[in-house]
This record gives structure tokens, C-alpha cells and sequence, in this order.
């Protein structure tokens, strides 16, 4: 199962117009995060006592990595439901993921005050092993992620192997590479249960940190079904992600597109939103919140625009025969992930009110901060996948490195 | 092979019905520890004068005074008064840490830099604060402050002046000692005390005067006794809580509800662990049909 024979990598030598602007752009991020690191949060954040969270925490940290359950979706279905037919769509996936979550690392470093402390978290509150609080859904959350990280660089980790092994010309790295395969071929699957297990923790938790905010949180959001909301969105989202990653890729790099595959992935996504959007309403009507849904003013405009991010794909989905046709496929999967953007943003943001007249709103720098992000990981996914095997359907030229 | 799987589906079962079952760890909290310690403020009793505040910045070694009154709570003050008013109706209210019963704050921090301690006192501990915020976000009062304008950011918040009134050594209170705000206050309206006798105080005044304080039905109220599952800071006032800034919560903290659907959900660590198997099963399985099919 380890095998991907198929996936090459796409070659070619690297864009100069596109490096050189990454590079000029990503120089002037460091610039900013070094202000940051210097002086201070609020220098370069619009974030107040009020609002301590802003995009920082529900762009990169919390919509990033459910964005980033592109490998999480795919694996559930290519080896759990055991669909082998969605093999070619796993490695993009999980580089997409890998990449995500390591962005997601790399915010959350940006956005604590006393980073140098986070290697705590890891080592149990050292000094005082073992002083973890279990009860904070936070805790758990960042074990995860960090865990997590690891394990998607360790499920990617046969992309390189294979390039070591019959490109390298160190006989040690080659020794290297063929051992590792060989550990793979028998506890790969062991490691992507890992994979699957350690998402469902804490994408679900992602939602659970919010009911902390209690009061604060608007009660078309506060719910305890609130776990079950993020880990079913965040598993339309990575459907979503796959679809439009492969539309991308398949048109910058000349690919052949996966049609029948996605066709699946979308018939996927009508199963996971139906869910979703059934277990939104039940809630809300079985906790009394039915008459909510009007009167809570520009909330409920903000409710019912983020349900209809979610329906109205759905509805384009619905039709088996257009669901096949890509184009429709490709806008439905970027409405839904604008709606599980958009339910995160108003879970952490939107609806949470922390007191009368208080308003949050990011400053220039914190949205460039964030840029630079997503810069840095479009960086690293476009020099991987030129030089290592992610990408299937490789067209004649494209395979001619 | 059967067998195996139906003792997992038992655990998972099990898991299942920890969800909706009540935790015990939950009740930990429940109530104020025996020995708590505590403030009353009295509005009706308030001047304005902000002899507080500027106390509060001496004794915790904040700057700024009262000749430039803060106008909030942030990362360098702990306390302040302020004053709402609208029409005839005026009062004014004070802020600071509220003490909880059954902290957000506590709960939400991941490595117990915040901590409910000896005396009921919730306090904060530099060393083990990443600055994540996170207690910002759980608390009820909005009362955690971060300084924001520094590369070496802080948490600030009220501890009731723990490192005055309470001896590390002897792990007593010292004698006649009090926090900064209460031994400035020229009309008490603001005063220290074991969590049980301030209660009792409170009660009594209300029992002498009814008619100067305000609760909701005429019924006057003690704000703190049970909103948000309690805190051992209590406030009485003559208009309503929510005019004077507190919010509406009901009598159990929300971070008893957010405690027990994170417990219930990794009670014993089951329900991972059985999933974690689930899935490596299943794989294994599938893993082996396909090498049959191969050959």
C-alpha cells in the first residue's frame, strides 16, 4: 500500500519571477515579525484585551488547519472506507496538510506573548513535570497539533525516500532511504491511524475551546454539540481543499485531472454538509434557540449568510449528474470552504461579544502577517512538489525531469 | 477475530456513555474552599474618591496615580472605579479580579500558570505563562490583562493582594495584613475578610436597609453568591448589576459545562484508544485482503 509509483516529480527548473517575489515579500515579513518579536503584539495587531484572539488565531490556527484536513478526509476514505481508487489523491493531500499545519505551528508561535515558553507544553509544564491542566480543551489542542505535525511529515515521508533512493548519489543516503521504505511497508498503516486519531481530537476540541467563552459567545454558536460542528465541517473542508488543490495543480503544472475521483470526493461532500447542516438546525430547535435565528439583528444575517455558504453548495452538489462536471464541482468545494471559513470566523470572532461596545477589527500589519503565512507555505508546496513525488497523472512531459 | 471486535465495541460503547454521564471531576470546585477569603464592595457606599486605585498601583508596583485616572483595567492597573450614570440614576462601580469559586481562567490555562490557591485566591505565575490568552477569552469579567506594546509581555490581574496578606512560609494570612484597595478605602466601602463573614456582613446589611439596595422583584441581591457559580468577590449596589457592567450568568460557571463535555469525551483516555484501535484494525484488514487479491 505503500506505493506510488505513479507520482513524479513535476521538474523543471523553478520560476525566477515567482521566486524572486517570494523571496522580496517574505524578506519584508521577517522585517514585520522581527517588529513583533521586539515590540510588542500591539504594535502590529489591532488585538485588544477584549478580543486577545484575532486572525492570527481564527485564520492561520484554527480555519488553517481544518483547511488543512485535506489528508485527514482522504485517508479516512482511502484506507479506512478502503477506496484504494483514491490512492493518487493521498500524497498531495498530505503535503497540503503537512505544510498547513506546520503554518499553523508556526502563527501560534507568532501570536503567544512568551513564545520562549512554549517548550514547556511538550515537556509537561517543566520544571514541574506532569503539571499539565486537563481540564483546558486548549492543552489538548496544542498536544495534538504538535503531535500531529509530526505525523504528517512522517506519513509524507516515503515522497522523499523514494527521490533519495533512486536519484542520490550518497550510497549512505540510498542505505538510508531503502531501510526507512522497508519500516514503512509495515507500520505505515499504523501511522496513519495516528493520522486519522489525533485530527478527530482536536479538530473537534478546536470547538470545544469556545465554550469557555461562555456569555461572551453568541447563542446562535454556543453549543454543546459544538466538538461535533467542527470536526464535521472541517472534514467537508479538506474534501474541498483536495478538489480544488487538484484543479490548481492540474493547470499550473499540466497534469491530468483525477475527474472520476473528485466526482466521489463530491458525492462525499453532499453526505458530510447534509450531516452537518441536520445536526446545526436540531440543536438550535431542540435547545429553544428557533426564534434566535430572527431576532439576534445583524447576527442573524451573519447566521443565515453562513448557513447559505453551506446550502447552496450543497444544492449544486445534490444533482449526481452535475456534480461530475468539474467546474461546478470546483466552485461548490470553494463556497464550502468560504462556509466552514466563515463559521470559524464567527465562532472566535463574529459572534463573540465580550462586553457592550467593544469591536475588533485587524490592523494592516496582523493581515500581512498573515500573508506572509500563506506566502511561505505556497513557497515551500510549489519547490516540493517540483522536486519530489506528490503529484500523480503525470503528463509526458511533466514526467521528463 | 468476532471476539476482538466486540470487546471494542464494548469499550467504545462504554466511551459513549461517559459523554453523557455527570463527572465527578467536575464537582471539584464546587464550592468555596472552607478556609476562602474574599471582598465586599458596597456601591451605595462608594464616594469615588480612587484611593483605591492609586493603593492598588502602590501595592503591586504599577505605574500611574489618580491625578491620571485609568480609565480601564489593562496591563498596568488591577483596579479601578468607575462611574456609570444616566438620568438621576448614578453609582459607581468598582473592577478587579472577581475571584471565582470555579475559575475560568484556571481551567483554560494549559500548563496551571493560573491557579486557584491557598485561600481560594487566584493567582498567576510568570513561569509558566506562554501568553496565549486563552484566560482572556474564558473570563467572564474580561478581567485578565495583557501588555500588549512589549517584546516581554505579562498577564496582569487582581490576586487580593496575595503576596501582602498571605505568608509563604507559614502558609498563613499575616496578621492585620490587607490588599492595597481595602486598606485605602476611607468609607469601606470595599473590605477584606473570610469568604463566610463577609457573606454574613452582607446579609446584614441588607437586613437593616432593604430598601438601599436594588434586586431583581425588590428582592435584593448579592452579586456573587451564585452567578457564575460563585466568586469570592461580592458586590452589592442600588441599580442593577448589569447597568454597573457585571454580565447575566446563571448560578454554574460556564467552565463546569465546558469541563464536563471535555471530560466526558476523554474520560480514561477510552474512547481514543479505542478508536485508535478501530482504525488500525480495519486497516490491517483491509491491508490483507488486498495482498490476497495480488496474489
Amino acid at each position: 500500500m505503500a506505493s506510488h509509483s505513479h507520482a513524479q516529480p513535476v521538474g523543471g527548473p523553478l520560476n525566477k519571477k515567482f521566486v524572486t517575489f517570494m523571496v522580496i515579500f517574505l524578506g519584508i515579513w521577517a522585517a514585520v515579525l522581527l517588529y513583533r518579536f521586539i515590540y510588542g503584539i500591539g504594535v502590529v495587531s489591532g488585538l485588544t484585551d477584549y478580543y486577545p484572539w484575532g486572525v492570527w488565531i481564527a485564520f492561520d490556527v484554527v480555519t488553517g488547519t481544518a483547511l488543512a484536513c485535506g489528508g485527514y478526509a482522504v485517508a479516512i476514505l482511502c484506507y479506512i472506507l478502503n477506496k484504494g481508487k483514491y490512492h493518487p489523491l493521498v500524497r498531495p493531500a498530505l503535503l497540503t496538510s503537512a505544510l498547513g499545519y506546520s503554518m499553523a505551528g508556526l502563527a501560534i508561535v507568532i501570536d503567544v506573548g512568551r513564545w520562549w515558553g512554549v517548550w514547556r507544553i511538550p515537556l509537561g509544564g517543566f520544571p514541574d513535570m506532569g503539571s499539565y491542566n486537563w481540564d483546558s480543551a486548549l492543552l489538548e489542542v496544542a498536544l495534538c497539533v504538535m503531535a500531529y505535525v509530526g505525523v504528517l511529515w512522517i506519513e509524507l515521508g516515503p515522497a522523499f525516500l523514494e527521490k533519495w533512493q533512486s536519484t542520490s548519489k550518497n550510497s549512505a543516503l540510498v542505505g538510508f532511504a531503502r531501510a526507512g521504505l522497508k519500516f514503512y511497508d509495515k507500520a505505515l498503516i499504523w501511522i496513519i491511524a495516528l493520522g486519522v486519531l489525533l485530527p478527530t481530537m482536536h479538530q473537534s476540541s478546536l470547538g470545544t475551546l469556545m465554550l469557555l467563552a461562555g456569555q461572551k459567545l453568541h447563542g446562535l454558536w454556543y453549543t454543546p454539540w459544538i466538538p461535533l460542528l467542527f470536526l464535521i465541517s472541517c472534514v467537508g473542508m479538506g474534501y474541498s481543499v483536495v478538489v480544488w488543490e487538484s484543479s490548481l495543480s492540474t493547470r499550473l503544472f499540466k497534469r491530468q485531472r483525477e475527474d472520476d475521483m473528485l466526482t466521489g470526493l463530491s458525492g462525499a461532500m453532499v453526505v458530510i454538509v447534509s450531516l452537518y447542516l441536520v445536526l446545526r438546525f436540531a440543536d438550535l430547535i431542540i435547545s429553544g434557540k428557533t426564534s434566535m435565528m430572527f431576532t439576534s439583528g445583524w447576527l442573524s444575517i451573519v447566521f443565515w449568510v453562513e448557513i447559505g455558504l453551506f446550502a447552496f453548495p450543497l444544492w449544486m452538489l445534490m444533482n449526481k449528474q452535475r456534480r461530475s462536471q468539474f467546474p461546478v464541482m470546483l466552485r461548490a468545494s470553494i463556497l464550502l470552504m468560504l462556509a466552514g471559513a466563515m463559521y470559524r470566523f464567527d465562532t472566535y470572532i463574529t459572534a463573540y461579544q465580550p462586553a457592550p461596545g467593544q469591536t475588533y477589527f485587524p490592523s494592516f500589519l496582523e493581515i500581512f502577517v498573515t500573508f506572509g503565512v500563506i506566502a511561505l507555505e505556497i513557497s515551500m508546496y510549489y519547490f516540493i512538489v517540483k522536486r519530489y513525488p506528490i503529484l500523480g497523472g503525470a503528463t509526458a512531459e511533466g514526467a521528463a525531469e | 477475530m468476532s471476539m476482538d471486535r466486540r470487546t471494542l465495541l464494548k469499550g467504545l460503547a462504554v466511551a459513549g456513555a461517559g459523554a453523557v454521564a455527570p463527572v465527578e471531576a467536575s464537582e471539584k470546585y464546587a464550592e468555596a474552599p472552607e478556609d476562602a477569603v474574599g471582598m465586599l464592595y458596597d456601591a451605595t457606599r462608594c464616594i469615588g474618591c480612587q484611593a483605591c486605585v492609586t493603593a492598588c498601583k502602590t501595592a503591586n508596583n504599577l505605574p500611574g496615580n489618580r491625578y491620571n485616572p485609568p480609565e480601564d483595567l489593562s496591563g498596568e492597573t488591577k483596579n479601578i472605579i468607575r462611574l456609570y450614570q444616566d438620568g438621576d440614576e448614578s453609582s459607581y462601580v468598582k473592577s478587579q479580579c472577581m475571584h471565582c469559586v470555579d475559575p475560568g481562567c484556571a481551567n483554560a490555562c494549559m500548563i496551571g500558570a493560573f491557579k486557584k490557591r491557598e485561600y481560594g485566591i487566584v493567582t498567576w505565575d510568570p513561569d509558566r505563562c506562554i501568553g496565549c490568552r486563552y484566560c482572556q477569552v474564558a473570563c467572564p469579567y474580561n478581567i485578565p490583562k495583557f501588555q500588549w506594546n512589549t517584546g516581554v509581555p505579562l498577564i496582569v490581574k487582581c490576586e487580593l493582594c496575595n503576596h501582602i496578606i498571605h505568608d509563604p512560609d507559614t502558609g498563613t494570612l499575616r496578621e492585620g495584613a490587607l490588599p492595597g484597595c481595602c486598606q485605602a478605602c476611607p468609607k469601606e466601602a470595599v473590605i477584606f475578610g473570610r469568604y463566610t463573614d463577609l457573606i454574613e456582613d452582607a446579609k446584614q446589611r441588607i437586613a437593616e436597609r432593604p430598601e438601599r439596595y436594588w434586586g431583581p422583584d425588590g428582592e435584593p441581591k448579592i452579586f456573587g453568591l451564585t452567578d457564575g457559580g460563585g466568586t469570592q468577590v461580592l458586590y452589592l449596589a442600588d441599580l442593577s448589576f448589569e447597568k454597573l457592567g457585571l454580565p447575566t450568568l446563571g448560578d454554574h460557571g460556564t467552565a463546569k459545562q465546558a469541563r464536563e463535555i471535555q471530560h466526558g469525551i476523554y474520560r480514561g483516555f477510552i474512547a481514543p484508544v479505542a478508536l485508535y484501535g478501530v482504525l488500525g484494525l480495519v486497516m490491517w484488514r483491509n491491508n490483507r485482503a488486498a495482498k490476497k487479491e495480488e496474489g
